[in-house]
């Protein structure tokens, strides 16, 4: 079955997308999960459908105008949050309603949803291009050399902005850079996961993996794992079953999320029995 | 070249805080503040709250700008030289950690390096064996108690052997027991580490105990000279008691 997956090229293109994505989102979710910033990847992936309708109306390549779209509000949403007059929480629902909204009015002006970005919205295996692909390989790659750059500064600016700034690190820049190289991450993932789902392999792995993990980066390895696990069993199972792959993948996370909130849960009752044991 | 004596200095140092804003900095003014605190002086800052402790503090780390007066750090203004920050240990009020957030003892000891000339990884280790915490370096942050929380803070502040540390009300919220190693901590890094320190506390009997000096914060100096003359004299207690009160009527009233 495997040897069979892996002849077709649509399926080569998917997995080695899948894998990438897995990896960037992964590591780019850990940070904004522990900013309480869970959100933001919706309100990126919901300016990015914005960005999407742009492309389909005006006949150019989609993904580069929500790219620009993705970006644009990326920089909007932090403007917004260091402003003084819109809570955070408030400012992520600005940018997403105004990206939903700027993308169904075109939608609506060029005659309705068509196939391909109905794609973009629910994931799709088949329709990965090999343009799509070395899209998705340059961004995740200017995403993630970008994020080792400056993985410790970030990881310090995560822990407590105001220490970071006191030690010299030049907080608002990265604030910006981060949410950036964010909105790279949801336009790489739009392909396969869609917009309405990218915001979950975001978050999901990484909570799973705070529960476990010891340390920043080790953390990071699990929530790597289980997304990349997430995504290749996804496609094979989309593939097998026909169904989306954007759902079929961030349910296999949830799964894996759920089964380890009940392992943790055995683990420590059976820790308290046998301390009250050794007691009695 | 002559020696710079002076560790801080703040001279008509006024600061109004814009009320129309909501950034994290608190409401507090500061109105003609001028002390200056000398290499290797304990300076105990005390004063109600909403005295304008942390306010000060904001504006010696360069964290507030836009204040009026002077400000500086071993004879620089920080607003112009960031090199000076090389110099400075901060640890501020204590907020807990969530027990979720996954870094490591050791790992956040470690960020203290980012940015500081000449630190080694084995200053990670002396520092966390100062604060008598190298068997908790593999514990993640959240799962210490909120006094050996504090002491990490303090670890990572003291990696890159800074030479003036301040201190903003690092004992809140944490018990009797962790005040008492803290307190002994701040005295040993003080009188063995020659460091200068600046230390927002509202607990009067250790200020009275470890401080060199005292700087009484309300709004505008109320007192900064030497520790024993404020304490001896029972109408400078009296008067900072009362004066407590008022801020403290005034803020209600607000």
């Amino acid at each position: 079955m495997v040897f069979e997956i892996l002849q077709y090229s649509f399926m080569q293109r998917a997995i080695l997308s899948g894998v990438v994505v897995a990896v960037v989102c992964s590591v780019i979710g850990l940070f904004l999960v522990l900013r309480r910033q869970s959100l933001f990847g919706d309100a990126l992936s919901h300016a990015a459908f914005g960005g999407l309708a742009v492309g389909f109306f005006t006949n150019t390549y989609p993904i580069w105008t929500a790219l620009i779209v993705s970006v644009l509000a990326s920089f909007g949403i932090t403007k917004l949050r260091q402003s003084t007059k819109i809570l955070p929480d408030a400012a992520v629902a600005v940018m997403m309603s105004s990206g939903l909204a700027v993308g169904i009015i075109l939608i609506g002006l060029s005659g309705g949803f068509s196939l391909d970005l109905e794609s973009f919205l629910f994931g799709s295996i088949l329709l990965i291009s090999m343009q799509d692909q070395l899209m998705i390989l340059m961004l995740s790659a200017i995403a993630l050399v970008i994020i080792f750059k400056f993985y410790d500064q970030l990881i310090y600016i995560t822990f407590n902005e105001d220490q970071a700034r006191i030690s010299g690190i030049n907080v608002t820049m990265l604030n910006y850079l981060f949410i950036g190289v964010a909105s790279l991450a949801v336009i790489a993932s739009l392909r396969l996961v869609g917009v309405l789902l990218i915001s979950s392999l975001i978050v999901i792995p990484n909570i799973t993996a705070i529960m476990f993990g010891k340390g920043f980066k080790k953390t990071a390895f699990i929530s790597i794992i289980i997304a990349v696990l997430s995504v290749l069993l996804g496609i094979v199972i989309s593939y097998i079953t026909n169904l989306p792959p954007g759902g079929t993948i961030v349910l296999l996370t949830i799964l894996i999320l759920l089964g380890s909130m009940g392992t943790k849960s055995i683990i420590k009752r059976i820790k308290i029995q046998g301390i009250e044991n050794n007691r009695t | 070249m002559q020696e710079v004596t002076v560790a801080a200095s703040v001279k008509n140092l006024t600061y109004t805080y814009d009320i129309t804003t909501n950034s994290s900095f608190s409401s507090n003014t500061l109105d003609r503040i001028s002390f200056s605190i000398n290499k290797g002086d304990l300076l105990g800052v005390i004063g109600p709250n909403g005295a304008g402790k942390t306010t000060l503090f904001y504006c010696l780390l360069g964290l507030i700008k836009d204040y009026r007066g002077e400000v500086r750090i071993f004879g620089k203004d920080i607003r112009n030289d960031k090199s000076i920050l090389q110099n400075i240990g901060y640890i501020p009020q204590q907020k807990s950690i969530e027990q979720g957030f996954p870094a490591t003892v050791k790992e956040i000891v470690s960020l203290g390096m980012i940015g500081k000339k000449n630190v080694s990884k084995e200053k990670v280790s002396s520092a966390l064996k100062i604060v008598d915490l190298s068997d908790q370096s593999h514990k993640r942050i959240g799962e210490l108690s909120g006094g050996q929380q504090q002491r990490v803070l303090i670890a990572k502040a003291l990696v890159h052997e800074p030479k003036l540390l301040i201190l903003d009300e690092p004992t809140t919220s944490i018990d009797v027991e962790s005040q008492k190693k803290f307190y002994t901590l701040i005295k040993n890094l003080h009188q063995k580490n020659n460091i200068s320190i600046i230390w927002a506390s509202h607990d009067l009997d250790a200020v009275s105990k470890i401080a060199t000096k005292v700087l009484c914060l309300n709004r505008n100096v109320f007192f900064h000279g030497e520790t024993s003359e404020f304490f001896s004299n029972d109408e400078f207690i009296r008067m900072y008691s009362e004066a407590s009160m008022q801020l403290h009527m005034r803020s209600h009233l607000n």
